[in-house]
């Protein structure tokens, strides 16, 4: 199968990134055809007239639903449990590499 | 310099204080917390499978201080996902609000001292409390819009440290899903102190309504003003302004005299570059609060997309008409109007009535003095007038002491001062006589005997006199 | 095999002390360790010892009043949390979560008495319809080895199919109970979105997501949906809508009153011929039980794989935004091939200059499948449809070629963005063996009368009374 829509190394690139989705030079290639596959089928939906149609984002028909200001002792976790499946943690902190302080 | 305009416009995030978080039951306190990650649940740790649903408490306030600040409430709003990557946002995205926000369109009126286009201010500034009293009268006005007020989460809180030689960065979720308020304004603000006298304002309206502590030293109010400067000539003021094709925010300040430093540093810094004929360069900045400089933050490469979109997890709002007069209705009366009344009903000075209203628990316990002056035999000794002037002239402990316990104290104090003054020379006279060895040591120059006359006197009268007066009356009888 | 029993005789059974909760986790055990190397259904199987004990406790607490599913050995998809339990939604992403809190539906279920015996194999993340994109290595169809199981809920069909578990609890985010039902001769139903509360169960796409039962046949389906379904405050998508008795409602119906219609899109070009005769012979039997039977016509389904494929990887782009490998489980690095391309096709679909084109235009074709679905549900009151285009797949076809594995959910994917329930039931065979299912899709909240129907059918056809020869064998 080929496909009309083509992704640039560039545009997979880009996309990766924002995905925050590491990808090696090779599967970028076999990206930008793939991608390319899924948008052809998607883009069968331009032939439809959505001109006016206001787009629906969930089917709950529900509106307000709200929780009373109170505390859910229950529910809260112990340090102990919150950190229980962090690969590291020191002194009830959970640890990542040290990132730039942007703030 | 005097071409030259400044544009400011300021974002104000504002950490509510309900008792439990934005979209879960976990407590709301991380300024307190004992411990890091002691309040979390699945939701605000972003555990697998776990859904948010909204505090109605906060957007109730949110929509308060919405109204508060003028704000039209659109009958429908939603929160949407904000997508982005850092490791103290546990979900990979912020719940915030896009393109329908709790509330829009607002303004608030600030005395504003700024009257053309420069960066000097005139107003009143009182040297002994150092404070900042704009030309009374609100004659000079002037109406900062408010782009918008929405509702969002806050996220966790990093820290950085070495540890065993390696650098790392460590995460609190305490502070995750906490209830953020962040008010938008536009870009109407044209001097370093009328941003601070915007962030005052704020802040005294948002303390009126018992939503946050908005204490900028634990970041429950942050402060990001974004600073650009015009070439062109503000002729007339009301007359727009072309606004420059940059701007610069600011992060980082927790002081409204650090956003004033931080404004003033960053316009100077515009216009010695515009002076050159080069253009600031597009940036966030911090402030270096130690130097008194702002600092260029490194530059995100990737430019920001955060692919909001509404979220499905949560149900849009509409509401009815009367749902928003209702929430109106419970708003406090705000320190605006709260300055016309006290100059109405206690004919007080505007100067004293802004002072008054200044917190609203100074402005409360003016009142409560007043009640009990109304219904005491006080009434006619004390005035409200009185009773403002020993509010915001002495240091007085309004939580040790009560209103009542203040009006005897200035009821007192007025008694000492109106004494006879016949009596008050009889006793003198007395005095002097009885004393003559202390006479004569003042008039061979030990001066230092007045007080201890003094006190004879005031022994006489029973304390019920002022000392500074008897100390002029008897200084003046001895030199006779 | 006790096993082969429905839930109401079950319960009865065992009400009647004429086999106790022991017994049946001992053939299910037995059942599993002979059948499961030979499919694979399992990625977490409790240890027997400790579920041994609880079917002790179950079999001293039991009372008249006890729920029918109590003392019932029951699976779910590896997508539920389970607090102490491995989570791992088939993906190595997860590895080492032990959950941390219980899903509702976990819960309800415990609640109700009903035992856990496992957690079940899955396309990752619900990413997929053939079971082949997991971590744990496919799902066999207990038919044909050789050839897949379906999915997303593979594991569960699978088990259930093969008398390893009573019932299971799957998720159907565009077809993911449907069609490994379909596929496994079982019955399973995507619920109408928010009849059963989402809370714990990993999200794919939020505002497709359903939490729905798995069983032999509609009314163990209908007896498990009464536990399950109702009000939960952790789901604010959760429908407050009354529960009402599916099982005791399961005969009232009149079917002469009740039309069942059949959108002619759904039988053209593209449909197995084998699945398609099947489908109309069971149109006609629904037919000589007294139902009116019409064709309809239904030309925005042809879009429906377009919207489904835009708003589920949006939605899921951000839903695995949390994992970052920080509070559990691995880095990002370890999404399968083709969780990355969902949630790229979903962050571009999101990304600025594209969202009107795609996000946007998807959701307002969403608007138009709402107005499709109202209009035919002005001529009928249920429709009937195929699940899937073809049988079963053979192993590693679909993951040669991606695009096949997204053409699985054709009939499928259009319910999801409606909200609609759809019911999957078995209605043949192939020639060579290979179970065919069809579905009865109606209005929001009618799963009743979609119960009625399928029962209706159920208690005049007998495929779903068959099982793989796999276990006779065993």
């Amino acid at each position: 199968m080929k496909n009309k829509t083509t992704f640039s190394a560039a545009d997979v690139h880009h996309i990766a990134q924002l995905a925050n989705i590491p990808v090696t030079e090779a599967e970028e290639k076999k990206l930008e055809t793939e991608l390319g596959f899924i948008i052809d089928l998607v883009n069968q939906l331009q032939e439809v007239d959505t001109t006016g149609v206001e787009p629906t984002h969930q089917v709950t028909g529900q509106i307000n639903v709200f929780r009373e200001d109170e505390v859910d002792e229950e529910r809260m976790l112990v340090q102990e449990e919150a950190l229980r499946n962090a690969k590291n943690t020191h002194d009830g902190y959970f640890v990542v590499d040290a990132i730039f302080e942007e703030e | 310099m005097n071409n030259y305009v400044p544009i400011i416009g300021l974002e104000i995030h504002v950490e509510l204080k309900t008792k439990s978080k934005m979209f879960c039951g976990c407590k709301n306190d991380p300024f307190h917390a004992p411990k890091p990650n002691m309040y979390t649940c699945p939701v605000c740790l972003g555990l697998p499978g776990a859904l948010p649903v909204a505090n109605k408490k906060a957007i109730e306030w949110t929509i308060k201080l919405g109204l508060a600040l003028g704000c039209e409430i659109p009958l429908f709003s939603k929160f949407d996902r904000k997508n982005y990557f850092y490791p103290d946002l546990p979900k990979g995205y912020q719940i915030s609000q896009y393109d329908q926000p709790l509330a829009v369109n607002g303004f608030l009126v600030i005395p504003s001292v700024v009257e053309e286009s420069n960066l000097s201010v005139s107003g009143v500034r009182d040297p002994s409390t150092r404070r900042f009293t704009p030309s009374v009268g609100m004659t000079n006005k002037k109406r900062i819009r408010i782009t918008r007020v929405h509702l969002e989460e806050d996220t966790g809180k990093l820290l950085h440290a070495t540890v065993q030689g390696k650098k790392i960065s460590l995460i609190d979720f305490n502070r995750s899903g906490v209830p953020l308020v962040e008010i938008v304004t536009e870009p109407d603000i044209h001097s370093s102190e009328e941003a601070k006298a915007f962030l005052k304002k704020l802040h005294q309206i948002v303390r009126y309504l018992d939503i946050s502590d908005a204490e900028m030293e634990k970041g429950s109010m942050r402060l990001e003003p974004n600073i650009s400067v015009s070439g062109r000539r503000l002729a007339v003021s009301g007359k727009r302004i072309e606004l420059p094709n940059y701007k610069v925010e600011v992060k980082n300040i927790n002081s409204f005299n650090f956003v004033k430093k931080a404004i003033d540093f960053e316009v100077n810094r515009h216009i010695e570059l515009l002076d050159r004929g080069e253009t600031p360069i597009q940036e966030t900045r911090g402030w270096d609060e130690k130097k008194g400089v702002t600092y260029s933050q490194r530059i995100k490469e990737e430019a920001h997309d955060y692919r909001y979109f509404p979220d499905p997890d949560l149900p849009p709002m509409r509401w009815e008409k009367s749902q928003i007069t209702n929430l109106k209705s419970q708003i406090p009366e705000l320190p605006d109007e709260k300055i016309i009344r006290f100059v109405n009903t206690y004919q007080l000075p505007e100067v004293d009535a802004i002072r008054l209203t200044e917190n609203k628990e100074l402005a409360d316990y003016f009142e409560k003095c007043i009640k009990y002056q109304v219904s005491s035999i006080k009434k006619n000794e004390v005035s409200a007038k009185d009773t403002a002037n020993w509010l915001l002239n002495k240091k007085i402990h309004i939580v040790k002491i009560s209103p009542e316990e203040l009006i005897k104290q200035i009821a007192q104090a007025k008694r000492k001062v109106t004494v006879d003054p016949g009596l008050l020379q009889q006793v003198l006279q007395e005095v002097l006589l009885q004393n003559s060895k202390a006479v004569a040591d003042y008039k061979a120059g030990k001066t230092g005997v007045l007080m201890f006359l003094v006190g004879q006197c005031m022994k006489e009268l029973k304390g019920k006199a002022d000392a500074q007066e008897i100390c002029a009356k008897l200084e003046e009888t001895l030199k006779t | 095999m006790l096993l082969d029993k429905t839930i109401a005789e079950l319960a009865k059974g065992l009400r009647n002390k004429e086999f106790t909760s022991v017994d049946l986790i001992e053939e299910c055990y037995q059942t599993i360790n002979q059948v499961n190397p030979k499919i694979n259904a399992f990625i977490t199987l409790i240890k027997k010892p400790d579920v041994l004990k609880i079917a002790l406790q179950r079999d001293a607490q039991r009372t008249s009043s006890s729920s029918p599913l109590h003392g019932l050995p029951f699976i779910l998809k590896d997508t539920y949390n389970t607090k102490g339990i491995l989570t791992s939604a088939a993906s190595h992403v997860l590895n080492g979560h032990i959950s941390q809190y219980n899903a509702t539906v976990y819960q309800k279920l415990l609640d109700a008495g009903a035992i856990l015996i496992g957690k079940m194999n899955m396309d990752a993340w619900g990413h997929g319809a053939t079971n082949e994109n997991t971590d744990y290595k496919p799902v066999k169809n207990p038919y044909d080895t050789s050839r897949v199981a379906g999915g997303s809920s593979g594991g569960n069909a699978a088990a259930i199919a093969a008398r390893m578990a009573v019932f299971g609890i799957g998720e159907d985010t565009g077809g993911s109970i449907r069609n490994p039902a379909s596929w496994n001769n079982i019955t399973g139903l995507k619920v109408t979105y928010g009849r059963v509360s989402r809370y714990g169960c990993i999200a794919y796409a939020s505002s497709f997501d359903t939490v729905g039962p798995m069983g032999k046949t509609v009314e163990d389906c209908a007896l498990v949906l009464e536990t399950i379904a109702g009000k939960d405050p952790y789901d604010a998508t959760n429908s407050p809508h009354p529960v009402p008795p599916y099982f005791e409602e399961l005969l009232n119906i009149s079917s002469k009153d009740t039309v069942i219609g059949l959108p002619k899109e759904c039988f053209s070009e593209g449909l197995d011929l084998e699945i398609k005769k099947s489908t109309e012979v069971a149109a006609k039997e629904l037919e000589s039980l007294g139902f009116r039977i019409k064709e309809i016509s239904m030309p925005m389904l042809t879009y429906g794989l377009a919207v489904y494929y835009l708003i589920a990887p949006s939605e899921t782009s951000s839903n695995l935004g949390r994992y970052d490998g920080i509070r559990y489980g691995l880095g990002r690095e370890y999404f399968t091939p083709e969780t990355r391309r969902r949630i790229m096709v979903g962050t571009y679909a999101l990304s600025a200059g594209y969202y009107d084109a795609y996000y946007k235009k998807a959701q307002q074709g969403r608007t138009l499948f709402i107005k499709e679905y109202e209009k035919a549900f002005t001529q009928c009151d249920v429709l009937l449809m195929p699940v899937t285009p073809h049988p079963p797949t053979r192993l590693g076809k679909a993951v040669d070629d991606p695009m096949q594995n997204l053409l699985i959910d054709v009939y499928t994917v259009t319910q999801n963005p409606v909200g609609v329930p759809s019911l999957a039931l078995p209605c043949g065979f192939t020639a060579t063996g290979l179970p065919i299912g069809m579905q009865l899709v109606g209005k929001m909240f009618t799963e009743s009368l979609l119960f009625q129907v399928g029962h209706a059918y159920q208690q005049v056809t007998d495929w779903h009374k068959r099982k793989p020869n796999l276990i006779e064998a065993a």
